[in-house]
């Protein structure tokens, strides 16, 4: 790729900035930490929160004694969950899947249960954090301990424990997609009932924790009964929102601030109980607080994702036609339901059919309520589970019919023709071209030399055997229409707001509803508006993540913002192109129809010459001293969009995976990805995030595992032993794209920001697979330890389960009171 | 994570060291490069009374011969020894070692004396030292000085023949010369991570023979190990790819390792076995 600075201008006028491959603006601030992320906050008087967890999994607080914490040096208060009983309202659940969904409510601090290992049971506030955290450990707490539910495949059976006493068992909801009940597929029976061949397997989505690299921090301000909650976080707007509701401070009486923001992957897009705490508290005293979590405590508090077991049959012919698919899920929601944690599987339900034109299709899960942190979204929400088992299955069914993996996907595809198409799910895809995208893949690859060379190598026994793993992905993304979300019982729409404020000077505010967590908003949104308005794209500044500034949006996450926010921003740049026009007929004496906008400048047709540029227009419209009468005296606009469809990346994504029959170590010898997000606003965003989705697709298959122990401790508390990869431990990315505009917004945008997540995981585990298959290994649990991977091909299985307890490097670190205990030495 | 409170004091010299040490109360904790130590403060694993920071003890950084050994500071950081010509002349596995450690910044800061003194048995060092029949040059309350043999110097998960008020100054290590091949191989998962397990080999030919075999085993128990076994088999054996992989298929005799998430117990003696047969096959030139 070669990076330019500069826009070329061509003959046709001047260059375009989308598909300008701009270094991002934002960059500079956020690399050298020169900005101020919510932990810099320091208010007047600020005092400083530090939670006592629980160091069980399940139980009922029988003592809890703060009196000698509150003796302690510096310490202002302490509460426990008695204080906040009355007040603390629950966590939003925004996403009821069924009407008859049991939600048993969500307290932020434990009253007199605790049901998971983290769960807050008492706050200090002090006047330093080094006082408050000193004094956790002062408190007195016992616990009574009751029967711990881990296991999902135990906790949905009849009689088994239950996590919440007051229901009558530990699923909370069964949600169940019929495409022939939904008219939009035949029936799923009848096509398994006359299936010639089918293939059945369970697969395991483990355990994730979504690591972003800034943890998670909240600072609450008090102006009167005006709060002001400064958070690192995805959703300022429904933050808002749902922080009012939940502690009853008025929605106008809040504001929400995301200054900048350093990832979250969907582990910021939240109503974290810590945060609303922080409201509580400050409310209560009336005073600053603020709270920033520790690496360790931000894994064993903040939510997880994925955690699913997946039941998948698949029906075909004997020529590889595929007639039907079946899916059961048990999803694990954790201890409780927190913003959308029933909705993430629910959401994956219209993915597994994936690119391929099954007649018959039904969805079912249970939502399994455990004695672990909740789970809640994390990149890609749903899709990357849906993709994963319908690329593992598709090997498989190859396999059972001795086709080409490929083969068999080419024979069932959606091809080029059809589009759009409705798939059985009942989504509409918008446009594509599998074909062509295999087919650059497979060139970036070196698919037929590698081919050659697993021949060779199986030929002659190598110790290091060779495999080639597919993935042909689609994903549904740019979330959503808002009518789609209403009918999936979603809390909230899907549009996007932006606005356009024209300075005197003839420079740009654009303020976006889409608040950016590090995905280069301000880069892309400022091509979009230079293009638009014919500015300079130094002369633009994206403003996001102040309610007060920004007052409508929700937020960033879904691969949504370009698609959604950044359609938003070209309607309200359309709208001051039209205000302008008005104006610049005035001035120039001319009919608005004479007129033509390019460049930035209103000329008139047929005279050379004349003319008047947006940005002059925005001082003379400032000045307002000659204007069109029953105008406003502004250019300035602003524009909400609400997408009539998602749109529906896709790709193919090839990895070739070398195994060490020996010690069970695999390498990614090789990476290829084609993908298709329609038009391309810049390259190096788009390769940007590219390779930061396949870094943690292949994590997932590779890496990591969030393992908790039978007492339900999490055994994967620190970095140690919850294990990512750096770029030493990935390959080069062979990355391209093809472009099919999407449909659905002008952009022609397709949204990249899950992408390389979803597709990379199945391709990784396909590949090593496809090494080590002809050795007896069917299946390979993930991640793929090398332990995993060789007990699977040296005692058969799918290399089992893993030792709960964590590495003993420098004392292992386990959960306990103050957060930590020492490991048994 | 916040480390409990602590009195910290950073002496000039090992003399004023010690007596820090000596007066730092009940809980003295003796901070090298801090890269262990700080993290398990952090984590409230450790929350010790007083911690003595040797940054400022010059006398204890660096390499220099003595003879047929080589002495290597305490406080010689990781990113020392990487460029020391010493090393890289006399003390090659211990460079292949050391290039392994954690990452750049970790090396930067972390010392080849603290790596020893904490002999966590997932450090790469303990069980190069080992290997090598390491002398520890141990500085007593007072100043008086003892030597201990490594195979003397490792007692247990952590723990080391270091008693309160000691200090350790230097480690002696042989020169490996002319003759001597050799390999640390390491496994983990990603780069920067501690062993799962490792093999630090040396090897001395003598034309087509093994003349000398020194195996030392990274996480195969509470403490480095020896591969005993195996350097019997492979001592005045032919150097060949039968005799070693023979040899190697011994190198787990004796050893308990742990089962963590990485590996259980079992898998841990397969590795060992076929580490220490990719490490002595590189260290004898095979």
């Amino acid at each position: 790729m070669t990076l330019t600075e500069d826009p070329t201008t061509t003959a046709d006028g001047p260059a375009k900035e989308v598909g300008n491959a701009r270094l991002r603006k934002e960059d500079a601030r956020l690399i050298t930490g020169k900005t101020t992320w919510t932990d810099n906050m320091v208010l007047p008087g600020m005092l400083h929160m530090a939670f006592l967890r629980s160091p069980v999994a399940h139980a009922t607080i029988s003592h809890l004694d703060v009196s000698a914490a509150k003796d302690r040096p510096n310490v202002v208060a302490v509460y426990t969950g008695q204080d906040f009983k009355d007040e603390q309202g629950t966590i939003p659940c925004a996403w009821p899947v069924t009407p008859d969904m049991v939600n048993p409510g969500h307290p932020s601090i434990a009253v007199d249960t605790v049901n998971h290992v983290g769960e807050a049971v008492a706050i200090v506030v002090a006047r330093t954090r080094t006082a408050a955290v000193d004094a956790v450990e002062a408190i007195d707490v016992d616990y009574e301990n009751l029967p711990v539910v881990l296991d999902m495949e135990e906790a949905v059976k009849d009689g088994a424990d239950l996590v919440h006493a007051s229901t009558s068992s530990n699923t909370s909801y069964h949600f169940v997609f019929d495409a022939g009940e939904a008219g939009t597929g035949s029936d799923t029976d009848a096509a398994f009932r006359d299936a010639e061949v089918t293939v059945s397997r369970r697969f395991v989505q483990q355990r994730l924790i979504p690591a972003f690299m800034e943890p998670r921090s909240a600072v609450v301000g008090v102006q009167g009964d005006n709060y002001t909650l400064w958070s690192a976080t995805q959703i300022p707007h429904i933050l808002r929102v749902m922080g009012a509701l939940t502690t009853g401070i008025p929605e106008h009486k809040l504001r929400v601030v995301a200054p900048d923001v350093g990832g979250g992957f969907g582990g910021k897009l939240q109503v974290c109980p810590e945060e609303i705490l922080a409201l509580l508290v400050a409310r209560r005293l009336g005073k600053p607080v603020k709270w920033t979590e520790t690496r360790s405590e931000s894994l064993m508090t903040a939510h997880h994702g994925r955690d699913q077991i997946q039941y998948i049959d698949v029906a075909a012919k004997k020529d590889g036609t595929v007639t039907g698919l079946r899916v059961r899920l048990l999803a694990d929601m954790g201890a409780y339901l927190r913003l959308i944690t029933p909705g993430v599987p629910a959401l994956g339900a219209f993915m597994f059919p994936g690119i391929y034109k099954f007649p018959a299709y039904r969805f079912e899960c249970d939502g399994v309520f455990t004695n672990k942190v909740p789970t809640d979204a994390y990149r890609g929400a749903g899709r990357p589970e849906a993709t994963f088992a319908i690329e593992r299955i598709m090997d498989e069914l190859a396999v059972e019919l001795d086709m080409d993996p490929m083969e068999l996907r080419r024979k069932n595809w959606i091809s080029a023709e059809e589009f759009p198409f409705t798939t059985v799910a009942g989504l509409e895809y918008d446009s594509g071209d599998y074909e062509q995208a295999t087919q650059a893949a497979l060139e970036l690859l070196g698919y037929d030399e590698l081919r050659a060379e697993q021949k060779r190598r199986r030929e002659s026994g190598d110790p290091v055997q060779l495999g080639i793993g597919i993935s042909t992905f689609t994903e549904m993304c740019g979330l959503a229409p808002s009518r789609v979300l209403g009918s999936l019982s979603f809390g909230a729409g899907g549009w996007e707001q932006a606005s356009i404020r024209m300075l005197p000077t003839g420079k740009v505010e654009v303020v976006t509803g889409s608040t950016p967590h590090g995905q280069g908003h301000e880069t892309a949104w400022s091509q979009i508006v230079a293009d638009e308005l014919g500015v300079p794209f130094e002369d633009v500044e994206v403003l996001h993540g102040d309610t007060a500034i920004s007052s409508r949006g929700l937020d960033t996450y879904g691969s949504r913002s370009l698609v959604v926010g950044g359609t938003a921003v070209v309607k309200a740049a359309e709208k001051v192109v039209a205000k302008a026009r008005k104006i610049a007929a005035h001035l120039l004496e001319a009919s608005e129809d004479d007129l033509e906008f390019s460049g930035g400048k209103f000329s008139v047709k047929g005279t050379p010459g004349a003319g008047l540029g947006i940005q002059e227009i925005a001082l003379a419209i400032f000045a307002a001293h000659d204007y069109p009468e029953g105008i406003e005296p502004s250019i300035d606009a602003e524009a909400a969009f609400d997408p009539v469809n998602f749109s529906f990346p896709h790709g193919t994504h090839l990895c070739a995976m070398e195994v060490d029959t020996e010690t069970g170590f695999v390498t990614i010898r090789k990476y290829a990805s084609v993908d298709d997000i329609g038009t391309i606003v810049n390259p190096i965003i788009v390769e940007g995030q590219m390779h930061g989705g396949l870094a943690q697709g292949i994590a997932q298959a590779l890496y990591e595992e969030a393992i908790y122990d039978a007492d339900g401790n999490l055994t994967t508390g620190t970095f140690v032993d919850y294990l990512l990869p750096s770029a030493a431990d990935l390959p080069t990315f062979h990355t391209g794209n093809t472009v099919h505009a999407a449909t659905s917004n002008p952009l022609g945008a397709k949204g990249v920001g899950e992408a390389g997540c979803i597709a990379s995981t199945p391709a990784v585990v396909n590949a090593a697979l496809d090494a080590v298959r002809h050795l007896g290994v069917t299946d390979i649990r993930m991640p793929l330890t090398p332990e995993r991977v060789w007990r699977a091909i040296h005692q058969g299985g799918d290399g089992g389960d893993r030792a709960a307890e964590g590495s003993n490097a420098y004392g292992g670190a386990r959960t306990t009171e103050s957060g930590i205990e020492e490991a048994a030495q | 994570m916040i480390p409990a409170s602590f009195a910290y004091a950073r002496p000039t010299s090992v003399d004023e060291a010690l007596q820090a040490i000596a007066a730092g109360g009940e809980d003295v904790k003796i901070m090298a490069g801090g890269q262990s130590l700080i993290p398990v403060m952090r984590l409230r694993l450790a929350a010790p009374e007083t911690v003595v920071d040797l940054t400022r003890v010059t006398e204890l950084r660096g390499v220099r011969e003595d003879g047929d050994s080589l002495v290597i500071g305490a406080m010689t950081t990781h990113s020392d020894i990487l460029r020391d010509p010493l090393i890289a002349q006399y003390g090659k596995l211990i460079a292949e070692a050391t290039e392994t450690v954690a990452d750049p910044a970790v090396r930067h800061r972390g010392t080849f004396g603290g790596a020893l003194a904490h002999a966590d048995p997932a450090g790469d060092l303990p069980a190069v030292a080992l290997a090598l029949d390491a002398e520890f040059v141990i500085a007593g309350p007072g100043g008086a000085r003892r030597s201990v043999p490594a195979s003397a110097f490792f007692v247990d998960y952590l723990t080391t023949a270091l008693e309160e008020g000691e200090l350790l100054v230097e480690v002696r290590v042989p020169k490996l010369g002319e003759g001597w091949g050799v390999r640390y191989e390491k496994f983990n998962r990603v780069a920067q991570a501690w062993s799962i397990v490792a093999v630090a080999a040396a090897v001395r030919r003598e034309g087509s023979t093994i003349a000398e075999a020194r195996i030392g085993l990274t996480n195969m128990g509470s403490t480095p190990l020896r591969a005993t076994a195996t350097e019997q088999a492979l001592v005045g054996a032919d150097v060949s790819l039968e005799t070693v992989t023979a040899a190697a298929a011994q190198a787990a005799e004796g050893t308990e390792p742990s089962s963590d998430l990485n590996a259980q117990a079992d898998y841990r003696q397969h590795l060992a076995r076929v580490l220490t047969g990719r490490a002595v096959r590189a260290a004898a030139g095979l």
